[in-house]
């Protein structure tokens, strides 16, 4: 009935045929192997060539005579061109808009969390979600455009003459809205990672939605959101065409939001877009700068993933 | 056991705790959803915003009368005309050029009159107003401009016209498009995705199906994922390092011959900004990855394939869509940055198209925020223009990815 | 024929380690030509890594190495200088879960005779494949369709189809009918039967109704002390099912056990 199966399989004798298992060498396999190998570490070498290029910059600059750490980290006015290097020109101005954006993105974010996952219906997270979405994928040039053109002018009817036309206040709240899909997301995140088991463990004890939302998940979901909050700050620390536009060119040591004042990013930006001569303390100042913003985010980055990564481990 | 109601209210006093109790509870739910409506809000207005400055009204000036050049309405001229006019009146240096650029002939009315406008009666803007003001106090405005400039015309323009796409820039803001920007945009994309689709899902494949486990291969996990919180404009002083400075042989094309042209290309942006997205490529290609199902991989392996083979024909093609949707937002990504472009040098004036890797460039964003960040008005009436060109790329493009990505979920 | 008394394949002392646990220790087995073997036991004593251990699919799993010999024709399959793609090649696999590739009910059997290199008619092989699976009548005219078509119980055929294209020796059934309805299993078995006729067959089975009506043989596995899985008993299956030589084998075949 099945006579076919003797033609392609060997037959009892045949198949005492010796065949050889030894290792064949494959070298297409061992040289698509190498490739991507190759292509996995390229990212360990970008952060290398941004650590060396940036460093080397660094150096030179730090590596000036007329520049030391004292100066550095101690003074307020920065012009390296005319010999000032207080770096806390830009710094505070960088402070003050991370800080305004985050004290709207935070509140909002994990307000907006919180409805989303404890009391959003499935429709109407299908309409709410999807608005973030669209908010973190609007390019920062024209969150720029909406604080100089839209906010600004709002905020100079309510200040009048008291608010500079560029100033850290208009940017940092168009930052914080800007963050605010980031934060917003990773809280849900941590917020819908802890067990419905808690959840109902409080409504059994007979807490409303509310107790059980502010005092049970929230709190057990704090550590995800304490890693939203400080990514948050790495992105704000990091932006830059909102502050490029916004917050103003020149740096201003200054607290007062009111005030225009340069952030180190839209320092870097502002100079480094105009004709810069390789090798002018200009140009190495920049890069120092640079070195600054890389290794402040970098250590957020690396905490903020930590904290998700314990939060991770302790509800899977 | 009787001595356990004590303490806790019963009855009446229960029931108004509890109406209490959801009192609060309501007033909370209200504020939270009150944080997405603010986010709806602001997302409403800057929008709304965009589109404000994109149309309205416009007054302006005759520097030379028409009348000089013509006796027919500056709105009735024909082509022809507009041809005799401009052979006549522009220099025959001027004129040779623009024949060299496109023969005058093969140009439409639209084009010839702009160059009319452009060239010989030139405008002189008096004043733009946004589109709300034009509408609800366009009576006030009328009287207004008589009063300034009783010789200005006024007339309700969208800055935004199928010409503000296909001309180049200019130097003044009733003439200026975006061509060169988004020919720009688009070689320095296509350049970053060159370098990054290849080299990012290669990447990807090795981390998910070859690498063991082990320091090497976590190390280079948590570099990927810090990598893509690095600052952009950080990526920008890499770039301008590494790719405008030291390689510069290789970017400018000096190495191949090119010669008037330094290291500020359109390549240096393409391959920084190829860095900048390599992260979230890989990131995606990984998730894209490991949704194909291991039964899949054994199902390969079981009837004697290699390793690469399982990948090439199975793992690969199954993740393919998921690789593909990661990479447009990538895209999307890439053509919205603007500080790197900054940083590596974008030129901030060019009329001419890039014609390859070696070119000069500006991109979308870079003419965002120069007409952004000038004083007068009509630049920021086409920077509202461009917002609304870039934000429509960007909505195409994500439409696509959820297309795609909804057209190929699982199937498994 | 002066070789019949060589095994298809024999372990000497074979243990399977996940990381620092082992999961099957000193495992002593003489598989029979063209003969199907049964290996029964408890949940958990290691009938799949044992199973998965004769084709080398356990390489897979991160930390998973193997101690003592495993012999195909005096070749030890855990000895440095083998290629375990070459392993499996000539040791086939069908899984607990049916699991075709997501591509027409052809190219499933195409393929993998296409990478190992065949060079003969495909029609054919395929046909020929189908057929010796008793799969071809029912799918002969949908031959381009999606695998995914097919019901559980004809996937799990079209696996095997897929396995015997590639002409293996050997053929490892992880629990082939556990997710497939008592008809669909019962096609299986007869397969089986067909099938012996030219492979060694080892089946990984929790049905000791099946294990007794389709083996000719039945290794019974169990966990020591140290929750290590070992053969605690291997005959033919007759014997093992009528009169066991061990007590725990005589309870779990009669359902006593636990
Ligand atoms: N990938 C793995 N990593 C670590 N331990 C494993 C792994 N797979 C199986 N084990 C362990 O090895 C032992 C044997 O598992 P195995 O799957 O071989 O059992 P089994 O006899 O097939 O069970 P079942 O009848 O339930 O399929 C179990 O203790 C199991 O926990
Ligand atoms: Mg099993």
């Amino acid at each position: 009935m099945k006579e076919e199966v003797l033609n392609i399989k060997a037959t009892e004798t045949q198949s005492f045929r010796q065949f050889d298992l030894k290792k064949k060498t494959r070298i297409g396999e061992s040289v698509i192997q190498a490739l991507l190998f190759f292509a996995g570490i390229l990212s360990v070498l970008t952060t290398v060539a941004i650590v060396y290029e940036l460093g080397k910059e660094a150096m030179l600059f730090f590596g000036n005579p007329d520049v030391t750490f004292a100066k550095f980290f101690g003074e307020t006015k920065w012009q390296p061109g005319i010999g000032q290097y207080g770096i806390w020109a830009l710094v505070s101005a960088t402070l003050t808009t991370s800080a305004i954006a985050i004290s709207i993105s935070l509140p909002l974010g994990l307000a907006a969390a919180i409805y989303l996952s404890e009391y959003a219906s499935p429709k109407a997270r299908g309409i709410l979600k999807p608005v973030l979405e669209i908010l973190a994928g609007i390019p920062t040039v024209v969150y720029g455009y909406f604080a100089l053109l839209f906010v600004t002018p709002i905020l100079q009817n309510i200040f009048g003459d008291n608010i500079q036309v560029y100033n850290m206040l208009s940017a940092g709240l168009v930052m914080g809205i800007m963050i605010l899909p980031l934060i917003s997301s990773m809280s849900e995140d941590a917020l819908s990672a802890v067990p419905r088991s808690l959840r109902e463990a409080a409504y059994a004890m007979g807490a409303t939605k509310l107790e059980s939302s502010l005092q049970v998940v929230l709190p057990a979901a704090l550590s995800g959101i304490g890693a939203a909050l400080i990514l948050g700050i790495s992105r704000a620390v990091g932006e830059t065409m909102i502050v490029a536009v916004a917050s103003g060119a020149g740096p201003n040591f200054s607290f007062n939001p009111l005030e225009a004042a340069e952030t180190m990013t839209g320092h870097i930006a502002r100079i480094s877009g105009g004709d810069l001569s390789y090798n002018s303390i200009d140009y190495t100042s920049l890069f120092a700068i640079a070195l600054m913003l890389f290794l402040v985010t970098l250590v957020l980055n690396l905490i903020s993933q930590y904290i998700v990564n314990r939060f991770r481990e302790r509800y899977e | 056991m009787n001595q356990r109601h004590d303490h806790f209210p019963e009855g009446a006093d229960f029931n108004a705790s509890l109406r209490n109790r959801y009192r609060v509870a309501t007033i909370w739910q209200t504020i939270f959803l009150s944080a997405l409506l603010i986010a709806i809000i602001a997302l409403t207005a800057l929008l709304y915003n965009v589109v404000d400055g994109a149309f309205g009204f416009i007054a302006y000036e005759y520097k030379d009368d028409p009348a000089e050049f013509t006796s027919t309405p500056v709105n009735e001229l024909t082509k022809d005309e507009l041809l005799v006019i401009l052979k006549e009146n522009l220099s025959s240096g001027a004129y040779n050029k623009l024949e060299n650029e496109q023969p005058m002939q093969e140009r439409s009315q639209a084009d010839l009159l702009t160059l009319f406008l452009e060239r010989l009666v030139r405008i002189d803007t008096k004043g733009t107003w946004s589109m709300t003001d034009s509408l609800l106090r366009g009576d006030e405005i009328r009287v207004e401009v008589a009063e300034k400039y009783p010789d200005a015309i006024l007339e309700f323009r969208s800055w935004l016209t199928p010409q503000f796409l296909t001309t180049p820039m200019s130097s003044k803001a009733e003439f200026a498009g975006v061509r060169t920007a988004i020919l720009g945009s688009l070689w320095m994309v296509g350049l970053a995705i060159l370098f990054a689709l290849p080299i990012g899902t290669g990447a990807a494949i090795y981390l998910q199906e070859y690498a063991p486990k082990g320091w090497l291969t976590s190390i280079i996990q948590t570099n990927i994922n810090n990598l893509a919180g690095v600052p952009s404009i950080v990526y920008g002083m890499l770039g301008l390092a590494v790719f405008v400075r030291t390689l510069e042989a290789f970017t400018s094309g000096s190495m191949f011959g090119v010669t008037d042209s330094n290291g500020r290309t359109v390549l240096s942006a393409g391959l920084t900004m190829g860095i900048l997205v390599l992260p979230l490529i890989i990131i995606n290609a990984q998730e894209a990855i490991k949704a194909v199902p291991d039964s899949l991989r054994q199902a390969a392996y079981g009837v004697g394939a290699t390793r690469w083979q399982t990948i090439w024909h199975h793992v690969l093609p199954n993740a393919l869509p998921g690789i593909l949707t990661g990479s447009i937002l990538a895209i999307s990504r890439a053509l919205g940055e603007t500080a790197p472009l900054i940083v590596v040098g974008a030129s901030t004036f060019i009329s001419i198209d890039p014609d390859g890797p070696f070119s000069k460039f500006t991109a979308l964003p870079i003419q965002i925020y120069q007409w952004t960040t000038r004083a007068q008005s009509e630049f920021h009436a086409i920077a509202a223009s461009a917002i609304i060109v870039l934000l429509i790329l960007l909505l195409t493009l994500n439409a696509t990815a959820i297309l795609l990505r909804n057209r190929y979920q699982r199937k498994y | 024929m002066q070789n019949t008394r060589t095994y298809a394949i024999e372990s000497n002392d074979l243990s399977i380690h996940y990381g620092t646990f082992t999961a099957v220790r000193g495992v002593n087995l003489k598989i029979e030509r063209q003969k199907i073997t049964a290996i029964i036991g408890p949940s958990g004593c290691g009938k799949s890594t044992l199973l998965r251990s004769f084709n080398r699919m356990n390489d897979f799993v991160p930390g998973c190495y193997a101690t003592g010999e495993l012999l195909l024709q005096g070749q030890n399959l855990y000895s440095k200088d083998i290629d375990p793609v070459e392993v499996r090649r000539k040791i086939g696999m069908v899984f607990q879960k049916p699991n075709p590739f997501p591509k027409s009910i052809y190219e499933n059997i195409a393929w993998g005779a296409r990478i190992n290199g065949f060079k003969g008619k495909m029609d054919d092989l395929v046909e020929q494949s189908l057929r010796s699976a008793a799969l071809w009548e029912e799918v002969k005219d949908k031959l381009q369709e999606s695998a995914y078509a097919l019901s559980g119980g004809q996937q799990q055929r079209l696996c095997i189809a897929r396995t015997i294209a590639i002409q293996p020796e050997i053929i490892l059934m992880d629990e082939p009918a556990s997710a497939l309805d008592p008809i669909s299993t019962l096609r299986i078995e007869e397969l089986m039967q067909e099938l012996k006729k030219n492979y060694t067959i080892l089946i990984v089975t929790h049905n000791m109704q099946q294990a007794a009506r389709a083996s000719d043989y039945t290794a019974m596995m169990m966990i020591d002390d140290q929750r290590a899985g070992g053969v605690i008993e291997f005959d033919e299956t007759k014997s093992i099912f009528t009169r066991p030589k061990d007590k725990r084998t005589e309870d779990y075949v009669t359902g006593r056990f636990g």
